[in-house]
Parts: C-alpha cells; sequence; structure tokens
C-alpha cells in the first residue's frame, strides 16, 4: 500500500514532462492524459480509505528516516488529499471546453499537473525541506499560471504574487536554516522530539517567520494583497484551484503542520492566529462587499473565508480543529464552484462585471442553480455544507468562553450571505441587457463538473455525520496525537 | 557570530530593494540578494571550526566533519532560486513589452 505513495509525486510529473512531448501527436491528448492522472489519483486518494485509518509512510530510495526522505500520509494530509484530487480531476473536466480560448493548451496542462506535483509532495513530505522544495515548485508554476493570458493585467497580477510568494519562501527558507540550527534535523517527527527546551529568542523567532511566510501563502489578512489581483487574472480553472486547493495547500495545511506537529501552539501563537482569522473573516468580507468584479468579489470571499478555517484551527481544541478541517474541505468545494461558474458567466457573456450583467437566471439555468448552491453553502445555510462547518467553528468559539470571536465569525457570515446576495441580484435577476440576449448556456462538459460539485455540497450537507466520521475525524485524530505526545 | 549578522543584514538589504524599489530590475537584484543570504546562512550553519570535507572514506574516522545537510540545502536553494530568478525576468521582459518601462509605479492596471 505504501507503494502507492510516491505515484501521487511521481504521476503528475510524469505528464508534465510527457504533455509538451506527445502533443503534437493529437491535439486532444494533452487534456485526455491530465484528466486520465486526476482521475487516478482521486481514486487511488479516494480507495486508501476503504482500508482504515490511514498512517503509511514510504522511505524514498530506502535510506530510513529520519536520515532519509520519507513520505508520510496521516489523516490529515489523507483529507487534503481527497480535496486536492478532487478538485483538480473536475477542474480538469472543466478546462476541456473553457481552454478552447486560449493557445499554448499543452503548457496550461503541463503547468497545471506541475502545480499537482506540488500540492501532493507538500502533503506527503515527512520533512521540512521536502515541504519547502515542493511548496516552491508548486508556486512557481501558479506564477506562471497567473500569467498565461499575457496581457498586462495578467502580467502585472503574476509579478505581484510572484515578488510576494518569494519573499515568502525566502522567509520560509531562513525560518527552516534556524530550526535545523537549533534541532540538528529536518524531519517532522523527529522535530518535536529533539526542540530544545528553552531558547526562547530563537523559537520567537522561527514562529515569526513561519508565520509571516505561511500567512503570505495562506493569505492571512494583513499579507493578502496578492491575492485578489492573482485570483482575478488567472484563467478561470487555475482561480479555481488557487482558490480551492492551493492556498490551503502551502498556507494553511503548512501552517497545521509546524504549528501543531514542530513548535507547538502557544497560547500566543494561537491568540495571533485567532486574531489574524478573524481580521481576514471581516476584512476580507467587507472588501468583498465593494467589488463590481465577479472574479474579484470571490477573491477576498476566499479571504474571508480561510480567516474562518485558520480561526477554527487556531482554537487548538478538538472541536475547533474539527470545524476548521470541515470548513476547509467544504470551502475547497463551494469556492472552486464558484469560480467555475464565473467562468461559465465570463465564457458566454465575455464579461464579469456585475454591472454589465443580469437577467441570466432565463439564459444559463445550469449556472443559476449551481451558483445558487454554492452562494447559499458558503454564506451557511442549512441544510448546505457549509451550515454545519461554520456552526462547528462559532460552537467551538463559544466552548472555550470566546465570545467575540464568535461574534465575529456570525457578523462575518452574515457579511458573506450579503455580498452573494448582490452576486445573484445583479448577475442572475433584474432585466437582461440588450446585447446579452443572444447568449448560451455553456456546453456540458463545462457544466458536468458544476454540477457534481453542486450536488456535493448538498450531500456533504445532507449526510455530514457520515462525512465527519469517515473523512474529518481521522485528520483531527491525527493532529492532536500529536498535541497530546508532546 | 558576525556571519549571521551580515546574513540578516545581506537579507534586509534585499527586504528592503524589493520593498522600496520603484524600477523592476532592482526588485529582481534584491530578490537575488536575499537568496544569497540564505544560502549563505545555510552554508555557515553547516561550517565546523577546523572541519574537514565531508566525504565519505576520505578522512580519518576520528576526523572532525563539516556538517554536509545544509550545503545540500544550499544546493537545491540555488537550483530553486535560478529558477525563481529566470521566471521573474521573463515575466520583466513580457512586462517591458507590454508597457514599454520597467517602473512598476507606471503599472496600475489592477485596482481595488
Amino acid at each position: 500500500m505504501s507503494k502507492l505513495l510516491p505515484l501521487f509525486i511521481a504521476g503528475p510529473l510524469l505528464g508534465a514532462v510527457l504533455i509538451p512531448l506527445i502533443a503534437r501527436l493529437n491535439r486532444r491528448l494533452p487534456e485526455w492524459l491530465a484528466l486520465l492522472i486526476t482521475l487516478c489519483l482521486l481514486g487511488a486518494a479516494g480507495g486508501l480509505y476503504f482500508r482504515g485509518p490511514a498512517y503509511l509512510t514510504y522511505a524514498v530510495g530506502g535510506h530510513l528516516p529520519p536520515l532519509g526522505i520519507n513520505l508520510v500520509l496521516d489523516g490529515l494530509s489523507h483529507l487534503l488529499l481527497l480535496t486536492v484530487s478532487l478538485v483538480t480531476s473536475l477542474v480538469v473536466i472543466y478546462s476541456m471546453t473553457y481552454l478552447e480560448q486560449y493557445t499554448g493548451k499543452r503548457w496550461f496542462y503541463a503547468l497545471y499537473l506541475m502545480i499537482l506535483t506540488g500540492m501532493n509532495g507538500v502533503l506527503l513530505a515527512g520533512d521540512i525541506f521536502t515541504l519547502f522544495v515542493f511548496l516552491e515548485i508548486a508556486a512557481l508554476a501558479t506564477y506562471t499560471l497567473v500569467a498565461f493570458g499575457v496581457e498586462k493585467k495578467e502580467l502585472e497580477a503574476a509579478l505581484r504574487y510572484l515578488m510576494i510568494g518569494t519573499v515568502a519562501s525566502i522567509l520560509i527558507l531562513f525560518g527552516i536554516g534556524l530550526l535545523y540550527g537549533l534541532t540538528g534535523t529536518l524531519n517532522f517527527a523527529d522535530l518535536s522530539r529533539s526542540l530544545p527546551e528553552g531558547a526562547p529568542y530563537a523559537k520567537i523567532l522561527i514562529s515569526v517567520l513561519f508565520l509571516v511566510g505561511f500567512g503570505m501563502k495562506a493569505a492571512l489578512v494583513p499579507f493578502h494583497a496578492w491575492l485578489p489581483d492573482a485570483h482575478t487574472s488567472a484563467p478561470a480553472p487555475v482561480s479555481a484551484t488557487l482558490s480551492g486547493v492551493l492556498i490551503k495547500v502551502l498556507g494553511v495545511y503548512a501552517l497545521i503542520r509546524i504549528f501543531y506537529n514542530v513548535l507547538g501552539l502557544s497560547p500566543v501563537i494561537s491568540g495571533i492566529l485567532s486574531f489574524l482569522g478573524v481580521l481576514s473573516i471581516l476584512a476580507g468580507g467587507l472588501l468583498a462587499l465593494g467589488q463590481g468584479d465577479l472574479k474579484r468579489l470571490l477573491a477576498y470571499s476566499s479571504i474571508s473565508q480561510v480567516g474562518y478555517i485558520i480561526l477554527g484551527v487556531s482554537l487548538g481544541s478538538p472541536l475547533g480543529l474539527l470545524g476548521g478541517l470541515f470548513h476547509l474541505f467544504n470551502h475547497a468545494l463551494f469556492k472552486s464552484l464558484l469560480f467555475l461558474d464565473a467562468g461559465a458567466i465570463e465564457y458566454s457573456t465575455g464579461t464579469r462585471n456585475l454591472k454589465e450583467l443580469g437577467g441570466l437566471k432565463e439564459k444559463m439555468p445550469w449556472t443559476y442553480v449551481t451558483t445558487l448552491t454554492a452562494s447559499l453553502s458558503i454564506s451557511g445555510l442549512p441544510p448546505f455544507n457549509g451550515f454545519w462547518s461554520k456552526l462547528l467553528i462559532i460552537f467551538a468559539c463559544i466552548q472555550l468562553g470566546r465570545l467575540w470571536l464568535a461574534a465575529a465569525a456570525i457578523l462575518g457570515s452574515i457579511l458573506t450571505l450579503a455580498y452573494f446576495l448582490k452576486v445573484q441580484k445583479y448577475a442572475f435577476f433584474e432585466k437582461l441587457p440588450d446585447k446579452l440576449v443572444d447568449i448560451r448556456e455553456v456546453p456540458w462538459s463545462m457544466r458536468l463538473p458544476m454540477v457534481l460539485l453542486a450536488l456535493l455540497c448538498l450531500a456533504i450537507g445532507l449526510v455530514f455525520p457520515l462525512m465527519v466520521n469517515v473523512f474529518i475525524n481521522p485528520a483531527v485524530a491525527a493532529v492532536t496525537a500529536y498535541l497530546g505526545g508532546r | 557570530m558576525i556571519v549571521y549578522l551580515a546574513c540578516v543584514l545581506l537579507l534586509s538589504i534585499g527586504i528592503y530593494c524589493v520593498a522600496v524599489k520603484k524600477n523592476l530590475i532592482k526588485m529582481v537584484i534584491g530578490i537575488i540578494i536575499m537568496e544569497y543570504a540564505v544560502n549563505l546562512f545555510l552554508v555557515c550553519l553547516g561550517y565546523r571550526t577546523g572541519g574537514v570535507d565531508p566525504i565519505l572514506g576520505a578522512n580519518g574516522p576520528a576526523a572532525r566533519l563539516m556538517d554536509p545537510l545544509p550545503q545540500a540545502m544550499a544546493l537545491i536553494a540555488i537550483i530553486l532560486g535560478l529558477a525563481t530568478t529566470l521566471l521573474t525576468v521573463a515575466l520583466a521582459l513580457q512586462i517591458y513589452k507590454k508597457y514599454g518601462t520597467f517602473d512598476i509605479t507606471k503599472m496600475r492596471e489592477l485596482k481595488g
């Protein structure tokens, strides 16, 4: 079974190398190969759940840890791995039609699989330096894909993203160096054991470096400046991947690994993370409310929702972790869906300015229903999945007696509802502008992933105890196991 | 100790360049300086006073070896830095083609 682990990295890497080479044979070959690889990975990630709680390790090249590089799959990385595989495979189906408007499709699929390589590598890395290397691979592929349109806006957004992302990476590498100097090891399992008592200043410096570095990757509020530009300028499938999974894998997952497994969640760090989470919820929500560009609104909404995840995780209680990780999974579903819907609207109408849209309800019924489902989910209305995860986060705040955090979370939820009502009103209701009379619904290959994601949002909301038991609880157990061990 | 302070100084110069400079090429140089600062830091971490090259079998068993792991990390970091620099310069060239300038204050397509 553990032989499967390297395939999660080697599979997409091989695909990324092969696609530009074989693209000359048949112009449809790249997308089918990408689809095959992502579906295989989804099957493997899902199939691993059938053999009970997962804890798999694989020593690369036969060199045993702590000296060799090893790949580790525990409950937390398994949950993220499933999320990544699910979102990427649906996004590849969607891009088969969507990308017709771009040239250089093979480079898109090659780079897309490179992002997947990077994300899977980050999730499976058993030591912090391997995590960093795969983080850089994913980040470099993303910078390039943000600039995929090669127009003024795309280039500017990619540049801004690259500058902030590179500074973040360098700070993270500096932190890794300090951590190695302090402990003499890089392996996650070894690090927490060999972290010496005392040395408070070094620990504070390391915490600050990682908080700023991974906070930039996760787009927490003081470090969020790159996200609205990058997610707005990228092609819709890339935006869906970026908002849906990339910021969570590169930012939130890494933060959880470092602060739960390695440094330990001290009350100060927990407080800072809670504060940043609440700040992100409120600032992201307020900024989203003022946006006229649909994708930009969704990008600010991502900042706000990542705030919820960080708030839940930062509480340090099992219930908070449960809510945070559940919201992470749910947000991956509905935010990818919303970006795909925004892409569908742009594909059909040629604009994503809310002021120029209207009355799409009749013309694009599938897009309307899926957007409505996602909007209700993300605003936290029962019986959709977003309701349960937000409820769990708010309960976790109340359980710990932090009422002002709970109040801020509820306020953020009202803000979310407000800006999605705005989307519904401007895009789908009111009068259809004259120049949009001839538009048609998007083709089936774009509709299929949207409908699947919408059905998942509803289904997970209806059977959420099952979902929590099978997928989320093992992840919470994996994180709290380290907490108990310290 | 003085070497570590030099690393931090270099890192600060790099951050200053990226944060304050208006010219794209100067910002790229800032990023390169930051990368070098971190690489220097990694190599310094592995240095042992009076140590010898960490080559298996080349020295006696009792020899005091340099720590090879940070050197390997620095090598990989250099490769990643090269990729980043190449990408940044390629982006900067594309931007120069579209905007006709390297001045980032002239690039104001995105707002809000």
